[in-house]
């Protein structure tokens, strides 16, 4: 049943990453050079949008929040996404699109794979070395998050007000700055603040 | 439904496909799998990678310091590749596929090599962009790895569930990205 259950979101996962531009390096690159912001206006609102549902679905009991999986704040969280936002906006690619991307035929996506293999295995053998920098060391309350979300094993950093209502005013927060954002804030060479223009 | 979304059908369409994970299963997560990839094939090699050990709370343990932690989770999970989480990952190239064959976005045979800005700004020559794609590759996976999670995992997911770690994580990912995509490609050379 679990793995019909893996089929089914994997699918739906894979075929909405691949309908939404995402698997397409270009849109990741633009996006990022920000000539392109469609894909930023979509992730914004998608999680914007996922999470007011979801803390709405766990006040009415309709969605188990045991199904919650927080992860614990580290300082390597910071590092790592830098490290990671360095090989994105380098190639377009974050493991998921990546992943979707050999789907759709891609042999750049290919290479990517494979050097994300070797990446996670350099990874598991620097393990221990990591650890004794103390990066690993949890901050913030570890596993915490902003609204009370009801699971005991998360840390509420806002305790006060109901959760759901926090989420929502993130959520619509998050899909305003969606419905906002340009979608192609200047296209072609434009002149910089100072009046240069752009080499 | 041809071709590529507009942004919010297709943030609609991303939030229900968070949505009904958490909601089914748990939230989706991507780059923890290649290290049960990794694990997978490193134990074919060295069979002791992976043993059973009725002491820790999986079951089972490594001689990888990375594979035993956390009472041997990511350990088990490479002593049976069949999972929820394994089988979610190959599942994804299925259904991007299924995308392109019914009328989804199409890349050209010039896009399967390298997109078209990278194309405009570095030529058509294959091999250069195979070479950054599999630097960044590592780069991406050994940063989600310290990071313990990806865009998927942190950012969309962590922030669908107000995690300070997924804010903290789209931070910086976002900073470098930008730094990174602004300095190698420009921002207005070959916009189409």
């Amino acid at each position: 049943m679990e793995i019909v259950s893996a089929i089914f979101l994997g699918t739906l996962f894979g075929f909405v990453l691949h309908r939404v531009g995402a698997s397409n390096p270009e849109n990741i690159i633009n996006m990022l050079r920000l000539t392109d912001l469609h894909l930023m206006k979509a992730i914004l609102f998608a999680i914007g949008l996922s999470s007011s549902i979801l803390f709405l679905g766990m006040a009415v009991g309709v969605i188990d929040s045991g199904h919650l999986s927080v992860k614990a704040s580290f300082n390597g969280v910071m590092l790592g996404g830098a490290l990671l936002g360095l090989g994105l906006g380098s190639v377009g690619y974050c493991p998921g699109t990546g992943l979707a991307a050999l789907g759709d035929g891609r042999r750049d996506a290919v290479a990517f794979v494979f050097g994300g293999l070797a990446g996670a295995f350099a990874y598991m053998l620097s393990y221990p070395a990591v650890k004794a920098t103390g990066l690993l060391d949890s901050i913030a309350g570890g596993k915490s998050t902003l609204a009370v979300t009801g699971n005991e094993s998360y840390v509420a950093l806002v305790p006060g007000v109901p959760g759901w209502m926090l989420a929502l005013g993130i959520g619509i927060l998050l899909m305003g700055i969606a419905w906002a954002l340009p979608g192609r804030p200047g296209s072609g060479p434009r002149p910089l603040p100072h009046g240069l223009p752009v080499s | 439904m041809t071709g590529q979304l507009d942004w919010l059908r297709g943030g609609i369409a991303l939030a229900f496909a968070f949505l009904i994970a958490v909601w089914m299963v748990k939230p989706i997560g991507v780059s923890t799998q290649f290290v049960i990839a990794d694990g997978a094939v490193w134990d074919l090699v060295s069979p002791n990678l992976v043993v059973e050990d009725p002491e820790t709370k999986s079951g089972y343990n490594s001689e990888n310091a990375y594979l035993a932690k956390s009472g041997g989770k990511y350990a088990k999970n490479v002593a049976n590749p069949v999972n929820y989480s394994f089988v979610f990952v190959i599942a994804m190239v299925f259904g991007a596929w299924l995308s392109r064959i019914t009328r989804g976005p199409q890349p050209s045979k010039a896009d399967r090599v390298a997109p078209r800005v990278w194309r405009n700004r570095f030529g058509d020559r294959p091999v250069p962009r195979y070479a950054l794609a599999f630097l960044g590759g590592f780069l991406v996976l050994y940063g989600a790895r310290l990071a313990g999670g990806c865009t998927s995992g942190h950012m969309m997911s962590g922030m669908m569930q107000t995690s300070v770690s997924g804010y903290l994580f789209a931070m910086t990912t976002f900073a470098t990205g930008i730094a990174a995509a602004l300095t190698l490609y420009r921002r207005g050379d070959g916009h189409r």
